[in-house]
Parts: structure tokens; C-alpha cells; sequence
């Protein structure tokens, strides 16, 4: 108990020191963590709306596929990222294993699956209830998607959250790839793995506090949003 | 006679094992009102469904006529309102046309004059009353300048005022010169709207009548035995 407290002593006197490596792996680990969050959305969002709609031979098979892509190790896509791009592997010429860009792209490969998964499942239901009406007004397939995504857009938000919310937790994917490297690489998760084979646990916890920390102000802030959006359609009943 | 407008032919439809409409051939004409009568799970909202192609026929055909580019526009028992502005709900169907902007939005905007809902284009679709929302989903239908309306048990689920309105502006629709078949209920509905009856057990077609006739008419065991059960509460 006494070294929970310390430990959040720790966390409180790193977050007022504006202890400058702190701000650096904090920084990183947004950086890496929202540039993967954006790139799996991006990919992920288009795949799920696709695989919602889209009716062909092997379907199924993809979807538990993708499904159980969702219990995707991160040190196994640690690990093929880091085959690929290492000096023997077949993207070895880019150079960037231990770099930040391979940090995005493992990152990338791991939150996809969750979105695509999650994108699916939420179009493919709200198809179920309302596609028949928007094929009636004369939307094909993919007008029908790209319509109930829309109106789905903040259950899709979630799904953004969601995605970040693992990508910037793990730690084996970063690890493998980024090789924790001080004031290179080193993000929240690497760093509290360090401090704890060092030994320094309140550190590695005071660490883990600052991230939790930081995850639920974004979330407090999504949230805020989303009741300021939802009371103002109920107040006014009106679209500003 | 008039050509018809959309007709099926021998039409069955099935989903998996379970066949919703069997054997049916029945053609539209211009100007028909028609309601499609029968009890539940009798394949009412299959035939609509498969009128405008929504569903896909396993055997005969649906055979299209008169006009080439033929607009079929359809309601439903529950309406479909996106998380947007009322106006922008009635634009859907204009939209999907990809009819330019300043065109679409006066359509829309004389379709909600239409229907009574003008002081509510701004306001949010899903917060509507179930009577607002199936005004405005009538007036979704009416901005494509439909030439046939289908209505799947339209006022089904709305308090008799609503319910009241919603007649009306069918009827008004219907007025005006748009093809009408719409499944019911409610008989007395039926009375008012229809001229044309279509009665249906069991995924088949087994009277295709005036409304007078149906009525008053001699119809198979099946149609008078359904009538004696629902006539007192019509």
C-alpha cells in the first residue's frame, strides 16, 4: 500500500516537475499511438463498411479470420514487423527498424483488425434494421454503407477510441520494433517496462498513473463532446 | 386496358426454406389503388418488396412497362430517419438521384410544405413524433415524383390522429395521379383508400377484386372467414 502511494506521489511530482524526458515519452507515445490510430481508422473503417456490404465466396472465413485477429498478440506483430524490416528482411532497405515509423506500422497492423472488426459489425447490424429503406430511396451497397456510417458516426468515434486506447497500451509491438531507445523510441509503455526491470517500481507505476491519467482526460474529453452533441440535438431538437 | 407498370409473373419468393409468396402473378396499372389484405405472415410485405425489387424472386419474373425509367417510392410501417435535419432526411432519395444542391433542397422543402412539416425541416428527424416521422417519410416519397407508391401497413403504429393525416395525405397522393398499393389492416382504411383488393393467405393471391366487391362480393372460404373475424373491429 505504501508503495501505491509513493507511487502516485511519484506520478504527481512528474507531471509537476514537467520533467522534460517525461514530456518527450509522453509526447512520443501520443505521436506514434494517434499517427497508427488515424491510419488503422482510416484503412480499418473502409475494410469493415466493405466486408458489412460486400457478398462473396469466403466471407465467413474472413470474418473469423478478422474476428480472431482480434486477439492478436502485440509481440507476434512485434515480431513479423520486425522479419520485415530488418537488414535480412524484404523491407530491410527502408532502414527504419528502431525508428518511430516502425513503431506507427506495428501499431497500424495491430488496431486495424479491431477496427475493420468492429467497424462490420456495427453496419452490418444497422443494415440489417434500415438497409432495405435506404435501398428503396435507390443507394447501392456501398451509398448504403457509406450513409449508415455516417449516421453511426459517433458509435464509430468509439470505435477510434477503442483502437487508440490499444495501440498507445501495448508494449510488446513497440518494444520489438522501436528497441526503447532514450529520446528515440522510448514511449510510456517501453519505459515503465525499463523502470520496472530496474527495479524502480514507483517510477515504472508513477509512470503507468500519468498514462492512465492521460487516456482518461482524452476519453473525459470525447465524452464531453459526444453529451454536449447529444443534450444539444435534445434541447433544441435542431441542427445548427 | 392500361399497360401495366410493374408486373409479376408466376413470382415465388423464398427466404431459406420458408416461402413467403407463392405463384403469384399480379400486374399494376396506372392509376390503381390497390391494398393488399391479409393476416399476418401472409406475404403482404414480400409482395411489395418484390414489386420494387427489393427482394430477389426465386421463380417468375418481374417485368417492368409503359415507362422506361419508372420511379417507385416506398413507405414503411416504421420510417428510417438518419440522425440529421428533417430536410435532409426528405433529400435522401433526391441525393441518391444526385440532383444539384439548390434543386433537391426546394423539392425538399415543398415536399415538407406538403405534408403540414415545414416549421420542422430544421429540427432533427428522430426526435419527430411516429406521425411526423411518417409525414416526413411520405414527403421523403412524394419529392421523387413518384409514379407508383408502395405503402407497407403505413399507419400501423400511430394514435388515430396520426393516423387520420397520414390517410389523408395518401389519399391526396393518390388524387393526384400516383399508382398506389398499400398493405392494411385496417379495413375501413381499406374502404376509403383502395378500389382494388388483393387478398392473400399464405404467400398466395387468393382474390384479386374491387374493393366493392370484396365487401359485398361472393370470395373464397379463406377471404370470407378472415372478413367475418376482422370486420367487427374495423
Amino acid at each position: 500500500m505504501n508503495e501505491f502511494a509513493e507511487s502516485a506521489s511519484r506520478a504527481a511530482q512528474l507531471v509537476a516537475s514537467g520533467d522534460p524526458e517525461l514530456l518527450r515519452i509522453v509526447g512520443l507515445s501520443f505521436a506514434v499511438s494517434a499517427t497508427a490510430t488515424i491510419i488503422s481508422t482510416t484503412f480499418g473503417l473502409f475494410a469493415g463498411a466493405a466486408l458489412a456490404v460486400w457478398r462473396f465466396t469466403g466471407r465467413a472465413g474472413v470474418i473469423v479470420l478478422l474476428n480472431t485477429l482480434l486477439a492478436l498478440p502485440s509481440v507476434v506483430v512485434g515480431l513479423v514487423i520486425y522479419m520485415l524490416l530488418s537488414r535480412a528482411g524484404p523491407l530491410g532497405s527502408f532502414g527504419i527498424l528502431f525508428t518511430p515509423s516502425a513503431m506507427v506500422i506495428a501499431q497500424s497492423f495491430l488496431v486495424a483488425p479491431i477496427v475493420a472488426a468492429l467497424t462490420r459489425q456495427a453496419i452490418e447490424d444497422a443494415l440489417r434494421d434500415h438497409g432495405e429503406q435506404l435501398r428503396s430511396l435507390g443507394a447501392g451497397p456501398f451509398e448504403c454503407a457509406l450513409i449508415i456510417a455516417w449516421d453511426e458516426r459517433i458509435a464509430l468515434l468509439t470505435v477510434a477510441l477503442v483502437a487508440f486506447g490499444r495501440a498507445i497500451s501495448e508494449v510488446g509491438a513497440v518494444m520489438m520494433v522501436g528497441g526503447n531507445i532514450a529520446g528515440v523510441t522510448r514511449v510510456m509503455t517501453t519505459a515503465i517496462a525499463l523502470e520496472t526491470s530496474k527495479g524502480d517500481l514507483p517510477r515504472a507505476l508513477g509512470l503507468g498513473m500519468v498514462l492512465l491519467f492521460v487516456v482518461l482526460l482524452l476519453n473525459v474529453l470525447i465524452g464531453a463532446l459526444r453529451g454536449w452533441r447529444l443534450s444539444g440535438d435534445q434541447r433544441r431538437g435542431v441542427v445548427a | 386496358m392500361s399497360f401495366p407498370l410493374i408486373e409479376l409473373q408466376s413470382a415465388s419468393v423464398h427466404f431459406g426454406t420458408v416461402a413467403a409468396l407463392k405463384d403469384v402473378s399480379f400486374a399494376l396499372s396506372r392509376g390503381d389503388r390497390v391494398a393488399l389484405v391479409g393476416a399476418n405472415g401472409s406475404g403482404k410485405s414480400t409482395l411489395l418488396r418484390a414489386m420494387h425489387g427489393l427482394v430477389p424472386l426465386t421463380a417468375g419474373r418481374r417485368v417492368l412497362g409503359e415507362t422506361p425509367s419508372l420511379r417507385v417510392a416506398m413507405v414503411f410501417q416504421h420510417p428510417f430517419m438518419l440522425r440529421t435535419s428533417t430536410l435532409s432526411n426528405v433529400e435522401l432519395g433526391l441525393v441518391l438521384q444526385r440532383m444539384p444542391k439548390a434543386q433537391r433542397r426546394e423539392r425538399a422543402m415543398r415536399a415538407l410544405e406538403r405534408v403540414g412539416l415545414a416549421a420542422e425541416a430544421g429540427r432533427i428527424g428522430r426526435v419527430l413524433s411516429a406521425g411526423q416521422q411518417q409525414r416526413a417519410a411520405l414527403a421523403r416519397a412524394w419529392a421523387v415524383q413518384p409514379d407508383v407508391l408502395l405503402l407497407d401497413e403505413p399507419t400501423a403504429s400511430l394514435d388515430p390522429t396520426a393516423k387520420r393525416e397520414v390517410e389523408n395525405l395518401i389519399a391526396e397522393f393518390s388524387a393526384q395521379g400516383i399508382t398506389m398499393i398499400m398493405s392494411s389492416h385496417n379495413l375501413g382504411q381499406v374502404k376509403r383508400l383502395a378500389d382494388r383488393v388483393l387478398y392473400l393467405e399464405h404467400g398466395r393471391v387468393l382474390a384479386d377484386v374491387s374493393t366493392e366487391h370484396f365487401f359485398s362480393g361472393t370470395l373464397p372460404d379463406e377471404a370470407t372467414l378472415f372478413l367475418k373475424g376482422e370486420l367487427p373491429w374495423a
